[in-house]
């Protein structure tokens, strides 16, 4: 077997730089569009700081903006945020047993690049030690976050400067959209989505926005219900 | 003051949510049928969230723009098509540059 050699640290930094590139765009219209929704720039700083979760960030900007209760905003950018859930549970098995303080740490650091990279690294590398996962890790957290956070400062620094003829009030749709395309892998994830979209425009009367999250509480269930008799085929096939 | 309120608790259950396995519950097994929810949370609220913002925009008042319809169907298309999140905001962005300039509204 060919061990890929090199300290964990500078190889977790190493694979952690080229998401960099998506990082900085999406810090910088976050940035961008909180300060045009009307947010000081320590408030648009401390989303990105403390909640560092972009699609969560954007869906509790554009609810604010719509005069949504705050109630409602937290709770459906918290919805967006559940997979973290799932995140949390797989990292478990390979650092579990890290000192806590470590494990602390690198909940705050856990967003979607930094779980992907250390998973991946974690099922190929399983001589590493606990040790060198979570020095893996803090090194794919290090170019990660910095960009983050510094992009979302350059953008709140550009915001008031952007034409109107940009068309920006379209920029949160289409980054959402974006964000969006690559989730939808099976089946089970387009109909999810299908139910989304047309439960919330069904709904759409509901007050508070209260129609996303009965369309969404179906959209879940869709997605498991489509998944499970997926998995019932393949069982009978088998 | 309310922004804030919204901020920190956001975080926090952000935070939670981050910590719960690693730092509280352990090495325990997940239940299957909450792992096969759990899956479909980004599908389940972005599309519905991104929905009337592309059906009804508020910068037309409401109206349905084929314009930014067509630009929100290419990104989710690219999107989809080649898995990055990059592609897809830069096709969409610029189908919505490039239909505006051909019809002006």
């Amino acid at each position: 077997m060919v061990r890929k050699r090199g300290a964990p640290f500078a190889r977790g930094v190493a694979e952690g730089l080229p998401f960099v590139v998506i990082m900085v765009p999406f810090g910088a219209l976050f940035g961008v569009l909180a300060t045009e929704a009307g947010l000081p720039l320590d408030q648009v700083m401390a989303f990105s700081v403390l909640v560092i979760a972009g699609a969560s960030q954007f869906t509790a900007v554009q609810l604010m903006t719509d005069g949504v209760p705050a109630v409602i905003v937290v709770l459906s950018a918290l919805a967006v945020n559940l997979r973290m859930v799932m995140y949390s549970a797989a990292m478990v098995p390979h650092i579990g047993s890290a000192p806590l303080w470590q494990r602390a740490i690198v909940s705050y650091l856990l967003v979607d690049q930094t779980y992907a990279l250390a998973i991946q690294s974690y099922e190929a590398e399983r001589a590493w030690s606990v040790a060198d996962k979570v020095a893996y890790f803090a090194g794919t957290a290090l170019p990660v976050f910095p960009a983050w956070i510094g992009a979302t400062w350059i953008g709140a620094a550009l915001g008031a400067q952007v034409p109107d003829s940009w068309q920006l009030d379209f920029a949160m749709p289409l980054a959402f959209l974006a964000l969006v395309g690559p989730m939808l892998k099976t089946r089970a994830h387009v109909a999810a989505a299908f139910v989304s979209v047309a439960g919330t425009l069904a709904l759409w009367w509901v007050p508070w926005n209260l129609g996303l999250m009965v369309a969404a509480v179906l959209a879940l269930a869709t997605g498991a219900e489509v998944e499970r008799r997926a998995e019932l085929r393949m069982g009978v096939r088998a | 003051m309310t922004v804030w309120l919204i901020i920190l608790s956001l975080a926090a259950l952000t935070y939670l949510t981050r910590f719960v396995f690693l730092g509280l519950v352990g090495d325990r097994p997940l239940p299957a049928w909450l792992l096969r929810h759990l899956r479909y949370t980004g599908v389940a609220v972005l599309p519905g969230l991104v929905a009337p913002l592309v059906v009804w925009p508020a910068a037309t008042g409401g109206a349905t723009d084929p314009v930014r319809l067509a630009a929100a169907v290419v990104a989710l298309g690219v999107g989809a098509w080649r898995r990055d999140v990059i592609q897809a905001v830069v096709a969409g962005a610029l189908t919505l540059a490039a239909l505006s300039w051909l019809l002006p509204g």
